[in-house]
């Protein structure tokens, strides 16, 4: 998205840039968000749904979202399961592997928060935004594959309202406080608000 | 030897057990319809033999169950001839958690003492492999111990 | 995916030669591993010198989980274990708690686990054969066999209201009676689905391509089988006639009528054959427990809310689809188990991969791992 990211920002500077910029926008979203090829990350029990989704009662490809393991050719990761010390690690390299843009889905509350598994247990990772930015999340457990299918749509809803010249979520800067706060409990606005993404530096165009 | 009419599997095993060898038979015991061979921990490896010698030949698992002073360690053998399977137990001593490893009877113990070696710390003598299974190699403790601590633990809130 | 090397250095092979040595890792995430897997491959070329399986990706602590919830908190937490197939390790759980307390469970609520538990054989070998033919290439099958799980999952649903998760088999009985008409839609899906297997069978183990890419690849041995622990279609497919639900019978299978199939090879594609048989047979037990089900109570009366078994241990186990799944309790007379050990087949059938893979080829080791059908919920608990 290299030209993409130079082209917005050279865009905006110019008179009259910005009505072309918004039918850019408007193309941009579309294209992105009618095939979301997923990149399965089916951890645990929430794979088996994962699975039933793409078969043929349900059939993710109808969506445009087709199941594809491999992080280069993906969009959108689908979190499907438990995510467990020794596993993160592996979660957040594939991740790191994916090209931009990219998109998460927590599926099943163990990928949201830890779910059943969030008391009295040594090895679980309480949800999967403690290492990594999130952008739709699915509770049940396991969710249904139809809300794996709305969860989906509801990411293309998120694409839509997105500007180019926002800035990706994954340049969040995960080493801050916020997260871990929000989740102890704390009710303090600060700390949430220290969360929102910042729009990257200059030469953002974080190119492949 | 037969089992004779009338005799339920388990106590054709116990007689069988103790004519053919009069030393585990006093260590014999029935318990919750299953049968029990409690013995000391030097002999263990020497009973496993004897009790794959007379048809337990599947091995079926280990596990430690934590007893404060010491670990007590329990392993299930199932046997096709005599259509039941048994517990054979021994005590270790926490501050010598040491036993002797099972793979040469039955290499299926192989990961089963990894995982006991991993999940409470007692090592296995003469096991090809001792490492950790489960867990990351540089976790620190055991967590299957009733005195082990993490930080990381959110104890459940006791509602019952 | 990520296949890195390791290493390259020269290694001297058994006859003395200098050969190349490569260390390729395999997942843990990778779509033929069927979860969270990591096998380290050493190499020789396309020969798999020694494979070993690197598990724990998915442990989840659940035996340190079950020290602190009470006999009947401690069911949920079964269903995550083998996720496939949720309602054996309800099951095996079960048992071992009514034997510790001295449940005694009435017997329709016994027809009815038998019921669900056949029902959910049928169902988890699809996933395990559907995903065999995924691995060799023929992802029809998959479809063809997921045709059959939804069938039955739709009945699950209808019986507990979960897909997946179903928590339905509790101390002491079941949680609730088979809804209205239950019984003559299971009739009919049990009717249905052997024809539907017959032809999965005929399209896949039928097909000379899977025959070829199957036939002689991973075999077990049957005197390995047994000293190794494998149990379920893993040790039946190598002519072991194990199964606990004729050797030790439990529940009211003795009045039932089954077939255990048995292979000859014990490859990779015995092990897939024997499921496929075995889930008609499985529609079999299924069609005369439904027959002979007699109305009567579900769970067992006088029941406290709060289980507080007697001081002891107790083990039981079932047979599962991977194999026999035992759960070992041990109470201290509190409402809480003091230590609970789940023996998990999966977990033993794993083991076996380094021995059978070597030898074979890096796809064949797919396939091998495959055919020994591991849940990774079970294997790591
Ligand atoms: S949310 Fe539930 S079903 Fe999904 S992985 Fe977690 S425990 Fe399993």
């Amino acid at each position: 998205m290299a030209l993409v990211d130079s082209l917005t920002s050279a865009l905006e500077r110019i008179p009259g840039g910005g009505i072309i910029l918004t039918s850019m926008d408007a193309l941009a979203d579309w294209s992105r968000g009618q095939s979301l090829w997923a990149m399965p990350m089916g951890t645990a029990c929430c794979a088996m749904e994962l699975i039933a989704a793409s078969f043929s009662k349900f059939d993710f490809d109808r969506l445009g979202t087709f199941p594809r393991p491999d992080p280069r050719h993906t969009d959108v990761m689908i979190i499907a399961g438990t995510i467990t010390k020794k596993m993160q690690p592996a979660v957040r390299r594939l991740y790191d592997q994916m090209a931009e843009p990219k998109y998460v889905i927590a599926m099943g509350n163990c990928a949201v928060s830890g779910g059943i598994f969030y008391y009295d247990t040594y090895s679980v990772v309480r949800g999967a935004d403690a290492f990594m930015p999130v952008d739709v999340y699915i509770s049940g457990c396991p969710p249904r594959p139809e809300a794996l299918q709305d969860g989906v749509l509801q990411l293309r809803e998120l694409i839509r309202t997105r500007s180019l010249t926002d800035a990706p979520t994954y340049e969040r800067d995960l080493t801050q406080p916020g997260l871990d706060a929000a989740r102890a409990g704390s009710t303090d606005a600060e700390t949430l608000i220290g969360d929102v993404p910042e729009r990257p530096a200059s030469g953002a165009g974080e190119s492949l | 030897m037969t089992a004779r009419s009338g005799e339920s599997s388990l106590e054709y095993l116990q007689r069988k057990l103790c004519s053919v060898y009069p030393d585990l038979c006093p260590l014999f015991s029935i318990e919750f319809a299953d049968g029990v061979l409690m013995v000391p921990r030097s002999v263990l490896h020497k009973a496993a033999e004897d009790l794959k010698e007379i048809g337990f030949e599947r091995f079926g698992f280990v596990t430690a169950v934590d007893h404060g002073d010491d670990f007590e360690l329990v392993y299930r053998l199932q046997s096709g001839t005599f259509g039941v399977g048994l517990f054979l137990k021994t005590e270790v001593p926490r501050c010598e958690a040491v036993m002797e490893s099972l793979t040469d009877l039955w290499p299926a113990a192989g990961w089963q003492e990894r995982e006991v070696y991993d999940m409470f710390g007692i090592e296995f003598r003469d096991h090809p492999d001792l490492r950790r299974i489960l867990l990351p190699e540089d976790w620190v403790g055991y967590p299957l111990r009733k005195d082990y601590k993490d930080d990381s633990v959110i104890p459940r809130p006791d509602y019952i | 995916m990520p296949v890195e090397v390791e290493s390259k250095r020269p290694v001297i092979d058994e006859l003395g030669r200098e050969v190349d040595e490569l260390v390729v890792n395999i997942g843990p995430s990778h779509p033929s591993t069927h979860g969270v897997c990591r096998i380290i491959a050493h190499l020789d070329g396309e020969i798999v010198v020694k494979a070993e399986p690197v598990i724990g990706y998915l442990h989840r602590g659940i035996e340190k989980m079950a020290e602190n919830r009470t006999y009947l908190q401690v069911v949920p937490l079964t269903d995550r274990l083998d996720y496939v197939g949720s309602m054996y390790a309800n099951w095996a759980y079960c048992r071992a708690v009514e034997r510790l307390a001295d449940i005694r469970v009435p017997e329709r609520a016994e027809y009815i686990r038998v019921i669900v538990c056949e029902l959910q054989r049928i169902a988890s070998h699809m996933m395990g054969v559907g995903a065999s033919g995924a691995d060799t290439g023929a992802a029809t099958v998959f479809i063809y066999a997921f045709e059959v799980r939804e069938r039955i999952v739709e009945l699950f649903e209808e019986l507990c209201g979960a897909r997946l998760t179903y928590n339905y088999v509790r101390p002491g009985g079941v949680s609730a009676d088979l809804p209205d008409g239950w019984i003559e839609r299971c009739r009919e899906v049990v009717r249905w689905a052997p024809d539907r297997l017959l032809e999965l069978d005929r399209l896949f183990f039928g097909n000379y391509i899977a025959a070829e890419r199957m036939k002689g690849i991973g075999v077990l041995s049957q005197s390995d089988a047994i000293a190794w622990g494998a149990s379920g279609p893993t040790a039946r497919a190598s002519g072991v006639t194990f199964d606990i639900r004729k050797n030790d019978p439990y529940s009211v299978y003795p009045r039932i009528d089954f077939r255990v199939p048995v292979g000859e090879n014990g490859d990779c594609f015995d092990r897939g054959r024997v499921k496929v048989l075995e889930a008609i047979e499985s529609c079999r037990i299924v069609d005369q427990a439904l027959e002979q089900i007699q109305p009567g109570p579900v769970a067992a009366e006088g029941l406290p809310r709060l289980l507080r078994p007697r001081a002891g241990d107790a083990y039981d186990h079932i047979e599962s689809a991977r194999g026999s799944l035992g759960v070992y309790l041990v109470s201290d007379g509190s409402p809480r188990p003091f230590r609970m050990h789940v023996r998990s087949p999966a977990f033993c059938n794993l083991q076996l991969l380094g021995l059978l893979a070597r030898g074979h080829t890096v796809s064949d080791l797919v396939v091998i791992l495959g055919s020994l059908d591991p849940v990774f919920g079970e294997v790591d608990r």
